[in-house]
């Protein structure tokens, strides 16, 4: 099934009646992801869009049963959004709030944690694009054109980059099982390394693409996992080759401040672990499909 | 967003930390009427700029009488101090911290961080103070002590106990340092800080422990529940390209080279900078315009880019998802008809409604280079950069 999301996955809107969030629910559901209702405080018993709206999360969750959450609510609001899903049994949130300040995420992780392992909520992002598994369904703000349903994962920080890697990966015809936006915030949800076990034990996933950046410990931590754990080919990039140390690159995660975070750094460790790098950000596609190929022939 | 020293020890000070007497400056005169005030014989004048290793730099200077004040006033005010970490076109001096001398008898480190890893707050502390961070880990790694805050409960006395003792504190000592470590601690929560650092911490003479500088960021997602914080911006220190456009709502980053970008999204602003260095080009920025860009947010990107005087190309790249590929076109022909643009000019448009933008470019009669790739893009940037510098050498 990919991971993560299918065309059966009941999907809630939290921060429903919002612009954004009436925006990017009706691209969801005409994309074909099962929406089954949304979150709005104060306005639960209105409809909107065709359908129902909650004041809390757990009351959305006790009449649709929904197992999934996307999160469109403003900053300030968003931690406290997010620990309300947690709490409701929600399986798989993904929080799109771009802003989130971080001691808020630490609490969040905090909170994530008084349940067990195996009943915890995924949290995916905050300050993501979101997931779409290609073909099935969408919960994120990326455009599902651009996407070729096929047998290659990817998971990265960036919306757009990895808008333009899996555009040349379908424009040389390679589709996309699911893919997953971590987000660009120093604090997030679920990690590369997360992500990766996650494709590793996928039947319908051949390779991972991995698009890094500059800033934090997470992409070495995954080429350690990978070159111990995964059998599948490991793709990666790192964005950041001209970034100057100590600035803050847009995303609030994206900032050199301690040894092994410059691409330079980070390519290296990946190298060493044995991932195939990508060497610009224009050789998605053809390094991806020579991956591919390679992997055939010895197969 | 960074603060200034005297910024920070007003905040510490008010939670338990011990700092030297002070006073601000804006003129010689100023500062001699401040050592009046502090009393004492000996005094530290500090240039107040947004950046370590000012001492090096001329930034600091010990003083024992009003010529010496005035004179060292003098010739640090107006002046831009460049540091090892302010880059080549350093930092403006207009503010200045007059402190009373301290009688050093030791000097230690004590940092709080954000620690990307563990998702916690995490201290940091070394006896071996004086130097900065990065070359205790060096020289002396094994003086680091860590320790790391459970944000549920908070930071807890015997976390702040055991680091003073493991500083090799005198026993009369420990009290006034977990004091002091878990008042920065709360400094450091209550603010939303992202970095606070007191390098040297020191122990006096007389027995004291005093923070003798300080310095700290903050999380810019919390400032709008920080207004106290937001309140200490000084536009000053930061470079005014970047004022410009933050001003304006655009994530802008200065830098060094001649090909001004506009990109939508962090991660293809930085990769298509490293396409640029790729083909044999320097970026001039980064610029992330952001979802939902209207024809008035890219004519705004376009004054920003072209405030920088190095700009000899633009490269404009635009993977609409939110985003529409007919709007940012007309945006651009907004800019080149109202903001004037002189240099060449390369977009690259793709994904939603990229057909529509490509017709509005090309129907608009503008001297626009047309690109379909990332790849393209760059190169025809640098190709179109290369052709302009060569006309002007000519010209």
């Amino acid at each position: 099934m990919a991971i993560l999301l299918n065309r059966s996955t009941r999907v809630i809107v939290q921060g429903f009646t919002g612009k954004i969030g009436s925006f990017h629910a009706d691209d969801m559901k005409r994309y074909g992801t099962k929406l089954v209702g949304g979150v709005t405080p104060g306005k639960g018993g209105q409809s909107h869009l065709g359908l129902p709206v909650f004041n809390t999360v757990k009351g959305a969750v006790r009449e649709t049963r929904a197992e999934a959450s996307i999160v469109f609510v403003p900053p300030p609001f968003a931690a406290d959004s997010i620990m309300e899903a947690a709490d409701a049994g929600i399986k798989l949130c993904v929080c799109i709030t771009d802003g989130i300040p971080s001691q808020d995420m630490m609490q969040v992780k905090r909170y994530m944690r008084r349940y067990r392992f195996e009943d915890r909520m995924r949290l995916v992002g905050p300050n993501c694009a979101g997931v779409i598994t290609p073909g099935q369904a969408l919960m994120g703000i990326m455009p599902g054109s651009i996407y070729l349903p096929g047998r290659v994962g990817i998971v990265g920080r960036s919306g757009t980059l990895g808008y333009e890697a899996a555009s040349q990966m379908k424009a040389l015809g390679i589709g996309v099982s699911t893919s997953v936006g971590i987000g660009g915030d120093p604090i997030n949800g679920s990690s590369f390394k997360d992500i990766l076990q996650l494709f590793e034990r996928d039947d319908d996933t051949d390779a991972v693409v991995m698009i890094g950046e500059i800033g934090g410990p997470q992409e070495a931590e995954a080429a350690i996992w990978a070159r111990d754990n995964m059998r599948k080919p490991l793709i990666a990039y790192i964005a950041g080759l001209s970034a100057p140390k100590g600035r803050r690159m847009g995303h609030a995660g994206a900032i050199i401040s301690a040894f092994g975070e410059s691409a330079q750094e980070k390519v290296e460790i990946l190298k060493e672990a044995g991932v195939v790098i990508v060497p610009t950000p224009a050789s998605f596609g053809e390094v991806v499909a020579d991956t591919l190929a390679r992997t055939k022939k010895a197969a | 967003m960074d603060i200034h020293e005297y910024q920070a020890k007003e905040l510490l000070a008010r939670h338990g930390v011990h700092v030297p007497r002070g006073g601000l400056a804006y003129s010689p005169e100023q500062a001699t009427y401040r050592a009046r005030e502090i009393g004492g014989s000996k005094w530290v004048l500090k240039a107040q700029v947004h950046s370590g290793a000012r001492g090096k730099a001329g930034g600091i200077k010990l003083c024992s009488n009003d010529e010496e004040i005035s004179n060292a006033a003098e010739a640090m005010l107006g002046r831009k101090l460049v540091t090892n970490q302010t880059g080549p076109r350093g930092k403006l001096i207009s503010r200045l911290y007059l402190e009373e001398a301290v009688d050093i008898a030791q000097e230690l480190y004590l940092g709080f961080v954000l620690d990307r890893k563990e998702e916690r707050v995490m201290i940091v502390a070394s006896a071996a103070g004086g130097m900065e961070i990065e070359e205790i880990s060096e020289t002396k790694p094994d003086s680091i002590i860590r320790a790391t805050v459970d944000p549920g409960v908070g930071m807890q006395g015997f976390q702040a106990r055991e680091i003073a003792f493991g500083l090799g504190l005198e026993s009369n000592l420990i009290g006034k340092a977990t004091e002091t470590i878990l008042g920065c601690y709360q400094v450091f929560r209550d603010y939303d800080a992202s970095m606070l650092e007191i390098n040297p911490l020191v122990v006096t003479r007389d027995g004291s422990l005093v923070a003798l500088d300080a310095k700290m960021s903050f999380d810019e997602n919390a400032l709008f529940r920080r207004p106290e914080i937001s309140e200490l911006r000084d536009k000053s220190q930061e470079d005014p390209r970047e004022t410009f456009a933050s001003d304006r709502g655009l994530s802008y980053v200065g830098l060094d080279g001649n090909i001004g970008c506009i990109i939508n999204g962090a991660g293809l602003a930085m990769a298509t900078m490293d396409m640029i260095k790729i083909a044999g080009g320097e970026p001039a920025n980064f610029l992330d315009i952001g979802g939902g860009a209207s024809p008035e947010r890219v004519a705004k990107s376009f004054r920003a880019v072209l405030g920088d005087k190095n700009v000899e190309t633009i490269l404009v790249n635009i993977f609409a998802g939110i985003n529409r590929c007919d709007w940012v076109a007309e945006g651009v022909i907004k800019a080149i008809r109202e903001v004037g643009v002189e240099v060449p000019l390369v977009v690259r448009l793709s994904g939603t409604k990229v057909e529509e933008g490509r017709k509005i470019l090309a129907d608009s009669g503008e001297a626009v280079i047309v690109a379909e790739t990332l790849a393209e893009a760059a190169e025809k940037a640098v190709a179109a950069w290369r052709a302009a510098t060569k006309k002007k050498k000519a010209a």
